[in-house]
């Protein structure tokens, strides 16, 4: 195709991208640079049904006119990025010079919002992103394998997962796992301990939100192979066959390779959609044990009744950033095959 | 002080024979012809009040809009913005008028109180530096909730009335093999946990900020003593205590899993219905004082309104006409005939059992929730930081440290603190 064409082409998506998507993110990334003015206190004395006493109140006009002169707030540089709630380079440094052997550093570290929220995002992407991949093949091949009569009710019921709401999804599950529910309520008798509660621990928490994101994503995954797999060339796995192959050296040296595209396919999309995960950390009310990195973006946004959005800003770009540090190693791989078949 | 009140209010309206009452109150509405629009949280009491509002004034009015949202706190600021606003007025609590107030978008209301005093009692009045800001209809706060007759079975012959002897009763139930976690609270994360510490904290003697600043002072003596008070109490709750807020609780307590409770008194008349629960649950549930530290002390209780208040971003005469539609609404009639939905601030009230624990919480001291500027960031930052001492995994000390840490850098970012 010309160049001009595909400019052409190109032009209606390309402009709905740059308003819709580009100019946002820049307008986050100036919003972040920037905080609310001084809010202008005065003490006042505060009556109601239940008697007075002395408080404060915000001096509306005073603060209106410091927001007249500067609409975006005040200038604060990159100061919202280092600061605690975010990379907290004062804490962390603190940390390292106060603390006598690494592990109490880390403690200290993983105390902190920002990071204890990365850690569980990353381990949420690292473990749900392969499990997928692998489950997801598995699935595929299974169910490629059934005769025809079976086939279609099986693909069906292995959406489900994708078909049901995510929040719903969630909140099914975690009813379930309540400790009045069937499987909180089953392990409880199973392991003798009336204490035992999935939601309560860290680490039980942690399964059970892996375990839900595996249970969610896997019929995208699924779907995706079982596609591939009906691209797969007839003649090719012939020649296997006659050359001796075993199942396993058909799947790993043949199949594999020919889904290799849509391998890499899954792995961005997986690793974008764990990187930013949040519905179930919302539905499981797991923010205590398991905060990621969207989810503080909505508790900056929502919960403190003065919405921080320099804060939110801030944590939503270094999202951005991170999911480009994960994609790099899948785009320079695919950007390498490119070049090399572009070259032959 | 508070419950002679609503007894005498009570009485008055009981006397004065409702058909007489309601003539010499008749509803007065404001300017003809005008535009209100209601925005409300949802729940039985603010229908009842709109609804009156509605039927006294809504002919009056060339438009009679409601809208009843959970959410109404999420979108209250970005609606009253604009000029003219979404909305006319907005039913808010303490803790939601200072976040319209901080933002200017409230007017005051002196001048309207003063014009439709007849519906509007002086105990009702909010008033912030002399300007009324809003007009309080009921009241709420937290409670101690007992099931008597398992009281009575673990051999606890009175309704516990400081921490220790909640405790105590707690560790009874448990040892007579009667419950495993006899207690609940809503200790969900997020805003409840926050809340809960409030009560614990309050009960302390504890201040949140030093007076007349944003500095702010948890970081007490008062937070580590009731921190240590709150974990010894989660000891009885149940093992999910982390997800449970005022819907889980009081399914708990209707479901008979529970025998002491610190929960909303707004929850009592559901609870005491003959809805969801068994005649024996509810049969011997009884509405109690909040605890308190020492005996006679502050109960450890937030006192809640809910009430009325009039954006300032409307004409003059949309505003009238709102307000004095919405103050038509307060009548005695209406709260006879919602008497069990709310503890009204209201003429016509009668405490039923249902309003004997705010009523008792109220009259023993408790303080009112906070309205500072600040307090929202100061209640997330609890709610965030204080699992990590309940779960064990770092010191009181610690924990109120984290609080004030995230605190300040949130109120910074925000331009409370420089």
């Amino acid at each position: 195709m010309k160049n001009r064409t595909f400019f052409w082409f190109i032009l209606p998506t390309l402009s709905a991208m740059v308003l819709f998507i580009a100019l946002p993110i820049v307008s986050v990334f100036i919003q972040s640079l920037h905080i609310e003015h001084e809010q202008v206190l005065v003490v006042s004395e505060s009556c109601g049904p239940f008697g007075c006493s002395e408080t404060t109140a915000v001096d509306a006009a005073a603060t209106e006119a410091l927001r007249e002169a500067q609409p975006l707030g005040r200038f604060n540089g990159l100061k919202t990025y280092t600061n605690r709630s975010h990379l907290a380079f004062a804490e962390v440094a603190e940390a390292w010079r106060t603390t006598d052997s690494f592990l109490a550093f880390l403690n200290r570290m993983f105390n902190l919002p920002f990071y204890k929220a990365l850690l569980f995002t990353m381990a949420y992407t690292a473990i749900v992103t392969p499990c997928v991949l692998v489950l997801g093949l598995a699935v595929a091949t299974g169910v490629n394998n059934l005769p025809k009569l079976l086939k279609g009710p099986t693909i069906f019921f292995s959406l489900l997962p994708m078909i049901v709401t995510p929040l719903v999804g969630a909140l099914i599950l975690f009813w379930m796992v309540d400790g009045d529910g069937i499987i909180g309520n089953s392990l409880q008798s199973l392991f003798d301990d009336p204490s035992l509660s999935l939601k309560a621990s860290p680490a039980l928490t942690w399964m059970m939100l892996m375990v839900y994101g595996v249970w969610h994503s896997l019929p995208f995954s699924f779907i995706v192979f079982y596609a591939g797999l009906q691209t797969q060339p007839k003649d090719t796995m012939e020649a296997a066959m006659i050359d001796g192959a075993t199942t396993w050296q058909r799947m790993r040296y043949v199949t594999i390779p020919h889904l290799m595209p849509l391998v890499t396919f899954v792995t961005l999309i997986q690793l974008m959609d764990n990187f930013r995960v949040f519905e179930p950390v919302v539905s499981f009310q797991a923010q205590a044990h398991a905060p990621t990195l969207s989810w503080i973006i909505y508790n900056d946004l929502r919960e403190s009744g003065n919405p921080l959005y320099g804060s939110a800003g801030a944590t939503s770009m270094m999202t951005i950033i991170g999911v480009a540090i994960l994609l790099m190693p899948v785009l320079i791989r695919t950007w390498r095959d490119y070049t090399r078949k572009a070259a032959h | 002080m508070f419950l002679k009140k609503i007894a005498i209010t009570g009485a008055v309206a009981g006397l004065m024979g409702s058909a007489a009452f309601a003539e010499g109150h008749g509803a007065m509405c404001g300017p003809e012809g005008q535009s209100i629009r209601i925005l409300a949280s949802d729940f039985p009491a603010i229908h009842a009040v709109v609804d009156q509002g509605e039927a006294n004034c809504g002919a009056a009015a060339s438009e009679f809009a409601r809208n009843h949202t959970t959410e109404a706190r999420q979108i209250m600021n970005a609606a009253l913005t604009p000029n003219p606003a979404e909305y006319t007025s907005v039913i808010l609590a303490n803790s939601t008028l200072t976040q319209l107030m901080n933002d200017d978008l409230v007017r005051p209301l002196n001048d309207l109180v003063e014009k439709y005093s007849d519906n509007v009692k002086p105990n009702q009045l909010i008033t912030i530096g002399g300007d009324v800001m809003a007009v309080a209809f009921m009241a709420n706060a937290q409670h101690l909730f007992v099931r008597q007759d398992i009281l009575k079975q673990a051999g606890v012959t009175k309704v516990p009335e400081t921490y220790d002897e909640l405790l105590a009763a707690a560790e009874a139930i448990r040892a007579a093999g009667i419950m495993e976690h006899p207690l609940v609270m809503n200790m969900q994360v997020g805003w409840n946990i926050g809340e809960s510490f409030n009560l614990v904290f309050l009960a302390h003697g504890g201040e949140f900020f030093k007076p007349g600043t944003a500095e702010p002072t948890v970081n007490s003596e008062a937070g580590v003593a009731a921190l240590e008070t709150l974990k010894k109490l989660v000891e009885y709750a149940h093992p999910d205590y982390l997800t449970q807020a005022s819907n889980e609780t009081q399914g708990l307590w209707e479901a008979g899993q529970a025998a002491l409770g610190i929960m909303w008194g707004s929850r009592g008349a559901a609870i005491l219905d003959d809805e969801g629960s068994t005649p024996e649950v509810t049969g011997s549930t009884v509405l109690a004082k909040a605890p308190s530290v020492e005996p006679g002390g502050i109960p450890g209780a937030t006192l809640w309104w809910d009430g009325i208040t009039i954006s300032r971003n409307v004409s003059d005469e949309e505003a009238e006409a709102t307000f004095a539609a919405l103050v038509s609404g307060m009548t005695p009639e209406m709260v006879a005939a919602n008497n069990d939905d709310a503890v009204w601030l209201l003429d016509g009230f009668t405490p039923g059992p249902a309003a004997a624990g705010v009523a008792a919480t109220a009259q023993g001291g408790a303080k009112p929730y906070p309205m500072i500027p600040q307090i929202g960031i100061m209640h997330n930052a609890l709610g965030n930081e204080l699992v990590d001492f309940l779960k064990g995994a770092e010191s009181a000390e610690q924990a109120l440290a984290d609080v004030e840490a995230a605190y300040t850098t949130a109120a910074k970012e925000a331009g409370f603190l420089q």
